[in-house]
């Protein structure tokens, strides 16, 4: 039988375990600040959730300090996918950088490449064409609807909803198809660069996305009939780590996980960007700030984004895709044979790049997952002197620990899905 | 025709007869290596069909997620379990360093022992059956508890965090549905007067060998929270809570490899179609059945139940601890303990027999007669129970929304402020 003396013994005499035990780089002061003292008495247990785990969505490391299966703390390590995407921008022209954006959310390929060619615009001064905006926000709402798929996929997995997994894979399948058909490739497009886009969509696109706008109501539906009614999908979701408003905002949260508390915040409307507010739509809002509202937040934005591309598709007006500034646009090809000056720019364009001036800039979209950042700092040459991405994993990822306090393990792995992180994001 | 029905008999006679005969056994003897011979069959049937399984769950869940599943290990995939098999056997077979190794080593034939065990009472034909046991019913139940005693073995011999809590999980959710099954098992043995297997099948089936009136038509309800606790008993999805993956990584054979895991993953389906033959028996008639020869009409029912079970796992996300618990002490267990009462009254009060009316009085009726009162009671306990808990879940979600504007009226006033 052990008494309260032997366990104050225990605990005065030496440390059940050091930061050097659970695999964490800190002091033994900052280890007793993040556990309860309960950890150290032996009463509650020490769980090591990842890296390698099949529900932390990539290589997220979660200490966990379990009583019972109830969660008492939650310590997520990151930097196990640490690629040093911002320091490699550092050294490359401002249009060899793109393809680097790509890797960032993988997911959502398309809307880093904006976040950071809309930044270079920015700071350079560039006029995008009408058409290059409107093919940019068609694209944008596919990406965002790739990244909500993988989304609903892996979240509803998570839960044990199979099923739903390969559904949303087939249906992302649509998706891939038409980045394949306009860039050449299924994930890392590159396909948005400063000044407008690469080239202008091949035929074949609007056909491709035709039947997305076609097969997608239906497709939704189903998923709505086997989570969004499913009272089993309810009890697991409804009133599951509960965040506020007021708290939401002060982790920095952003996208469908702040809109889920009920905080009316898009960059679409609050910065409209790449002619957003040409369009008609709205963003959908939870009001209690558990999974479920996220959950059916991002569902709504399903629908959202196909209004949106239906309305960009309609009124796509003709013309180019391309800024025709020499000086940041690459010449079309035609135009080399016969033109010197057209030579001099590819010439220049594909070996030093264009110069950005002295300054700062943070132009933000919003992507899939939240709120997607860049910050260029140029000075003067063809290389930005820093690069930032605000990342909305990093930031989602941050309300983990108070959102999961209380709730179980079962539960744990449903609020991961809601706050629907990328490693690659998260670490950069 | 006769032969074809009565051929296990037939061919377990002749067995019996070949070894009396050329080996000049004692009778005893003879029948001693006969039933040794027959439990050897039982158990490969069981390895089988554990083979088989595995190939039509993967194909049948495939179907349901619009995948073709396996396709190259030989036509349509059929090999595809040998390969696993060979996969099994050639793979490293670990043991942590900090496990304990008796335990630990003993645990997959526990479970396997336990799991094949369940097939020696089950009546595949008339006359056909491992033993016939008059406590048939309670065997089976005994012996599903027994695999309790592995996950746990497993569980604490793995020296794992997460096998730990699978097995606390396992102990938890097995000991819980116990309680149903054993009470949706009862109104069968009180309406047949048995626990012999044997006698409620025949209890199914008219005089002359005809299917009768299965004790799913006199009993919906018990067949329904039966096939639900079977579900947990086995630890299938949607109560697949256990090794739940995307939790806890496997639950309590993390750490296993080879043909350990294999024998876990043996038992699990095992267990999964014991549990298909006993709804079979207990409720859909058994063997019993026109035309087609007795083991196959039980074969086919039993597929039957078991396609249901692939069917909800394609399809339903998974149940929390808590809510498992839920369900079960307070929905399960009263409503069937309310159901048991009924029924118990009802078959007191309308006998279908004579001699049970002699024995304790009430109106003589017939067993047509006697389904039919006895599915309405079934019907309408389940009916009051479903309005009763939909009536605290809206008066529960009522309050909550009470609460929340209650909140926000605050959070107004605060901004007002």
């Amino acid at each position: 039988m052990l008494t309260a003396q032997d366990l104050n013994l225990s605990q005065a005499s030496k440390p059940a375990f050091t930061p050097e035990d659970v695999q964490l780089d800190i002091t033994l002061e900052q280890l007793k600040r993040l556990v309860s003292p309960r950890a150290f008495t032996g009463e509650t247990m020490l769980l090591n959730m990842g890296p390698q785990h099949p529900s932390t969505h990539g290589v997220l490391r979660l200490l966990l300090e379990l009583d019972g299966e109830t969660i008492v703390n939650c310590i997520p390590d990151i930097g196990y996918l640490h690629t040093g995407i911002e320091k490699t921008a550092e050294s490359k022209p401002f249009i060899k950088a793109i393809p680097l954006t790509d890797r960032t959310d993988y997911l959502a390929p398309m809307s880093n490449n904006l976040a950071f060619c809309g930044a270079v615009e920015k700071l350079v001064g560039i006029e995008v064409p009408l058409r290059a905006q409107y093919l940019r926000v068609i694209l944008m709402e596919l990406t965002r609807m790739n990244s909500h798929l993988v989304w609903l996929g892996t979240h509803a997995l998570d839960i044990g909803a199979m099923s739903v997994f390969l559904y949303a894979m087939r249906e992302r399948e649509m998706i891939l198809d038409v980045y394949e058909a306009v860039s050449g490739a299924r994930m890392m497009s590159s396909y948005i660069r400063p000044g407008g886009l690469w080239r202008d969509v091949p035929n074949s696109f609007y056909d491709l996305v035709r039947k997305i706008l076609d097969v997608f109501p239906a497709r939704l539906l189903e998923y709505e009939k086997l989570l969004t009614h499913n009272p089993m999908w309810k009890d697991r979701t409804v009133g599951v780590g509960k965040i506020s408003a007021e708290d939401a905002i002060a982790w920095g949260l952003t996208g469908p996980s702040l809109r889920g508390s009920g905080v009316n915040y898009d960059v679409r409307k609050a910065q409209p960007y790449s002619s957003y507010d040409h369009f008609d739509f709205s963003v959908p809002l939870g009001s209690n700030g558990d999974v479920y509202d996220r959950f059916m937040c991002r569902m709504e934005e399903f629908h959202q984004s196909l209004k949106i591309i239906r309305q960009a598709l309609d009124r796509l007006p003709p013309g180019p895709v391309m800024t025709d500034d020499r000086k940041v646009a690459p010449p079309p090809k035609h135009e080399i044979a016969y033109s010197m000056e057209s030579l001099i720019h590819h010439f220049k364009l594909w070996t030093e790049g264009f110069r950005a001036p002295e300054g700062e800039v943070y132009f933000a979209v919003e992507s899939g997952k939240g709120e997607y950042g860049v910050l260029i700092s140029g000075d003067g040459s063809p290389k930005p002197r820093r690069v930032h991405f605000r990342a909305p994993s990093f930031y989602n990822l941050q309300a983990l620990p108070q959102m999961s306090q209380g709730y179980l393990i079962a539960d744990l792995v449903g609020i991961i899905g809601s706050i629907d992180i990328v490693l690659g994001d998260v670490d950069r | 025709m006769d032969v074809i029905s009565n051929l296990l008999k037939i061919i377990s006679d002749f067995v019996a007869e070949l070894i009396r005969s050329i080996f000049g056994f004692s009778p005893f003897l003879a029948e001693l290596i006969t039933m040794g011979l027959a439990a050897v069959v039982l158990a490969t049937f069981a390895a089988l069909s554990f083979m088989g399984l595995t190939y039509v769950e993967r194909k049948v869940v495939a179907r349901i997620q619009d995948r073709i599943g396996p396709n190259q290990a030989g036509p349509f995939g059929l090999l595809q379990p040998i390969a696993d098999g060979i996969k099994m056997f050639t793979k490293e077979d670990t043991t942590p360093a900090a496990a304990d190794r008796w335990v630990y080593n003993l645990a997959p034939l526990v479970i396997a022992v336990f799991a094949l065990t369940t097939y020696a009472v089950l009546p595949f034909a008339p006359g056909v059956v491992g033993t016939n046991l008059n406590v048939g019913v309670f065997f089976i139940l005994a012996i599903g508890s027994g695999s309790i005693i592995a996950i746990l073995m497993a569980g604490w011999g793995s020296n794992n965090k997460y096998a730990l809590l699978g097995a606390f999980r396992t102990v938890a959710q097995l000991v819980g549905y116990e309680v149903p099954m054993l009470l949706n098992l009862l109104p069968v043995v009180m309406l047949t007067g048995s626990m012999s297997l044997i006698d409620i099948v025949n209890h199914q089936t008219t005089l002359d060998g005809n299917p009768g009136i299965p004790h799913i038509i006199y009993l919906p309800l018990s067949a329904l929270v039966f096939l639900i606790s079977g579900v947990a008993e086995t630890g299938r999805s949607p109560f697949d809570l256990l090794e739940a993956e995307s939790e806890i990584v496997a639950g309590f054979h993390t750490e296993y490899s080879g043909m350990k895991f294999a024998l876990f993953f043996l038992g699990e389906y095992v267990n999964a179609l014991a549990v298909s033959f006993v709804f079979a028996t207990l409720f859909l008639g058994g063997y019993a059945g026109p035309i087609l020869p007795p083991y196959i009409w039980l074969l086919l029912k039993a597929a039957l139940v078991f396609f249901v079970l692939m069917w909800l796992r394609g399809t339903l996300p998974r149940v929390r601890i808590d809510q498992m618990h839920n369900l079960n002490w307070k929905f399960l267990v009263p409503m069937s303990i309310v159901n048991l009462v009924l029924v118990m009254l009802a078959l007191k009060l309308f006998p279908a027999s004579a001699a049970a009316q002699a024995a304790s009085g009430g109106v003589l009726v017939s067993p047509g007669a006697q389904a039919v009162i006895l599915m309405l009671i079934n019907l309408a306990v389940l009916l009051v129970s479903l309005s009763l808990v939909g009536r605290a879940a809206r008066r529960l979600r009522m309050q909550e929304e009470a609460l929340l504007a209650q909140r926000r009226a605050a959070n107004m006033a605060m901004a007002r402020a």
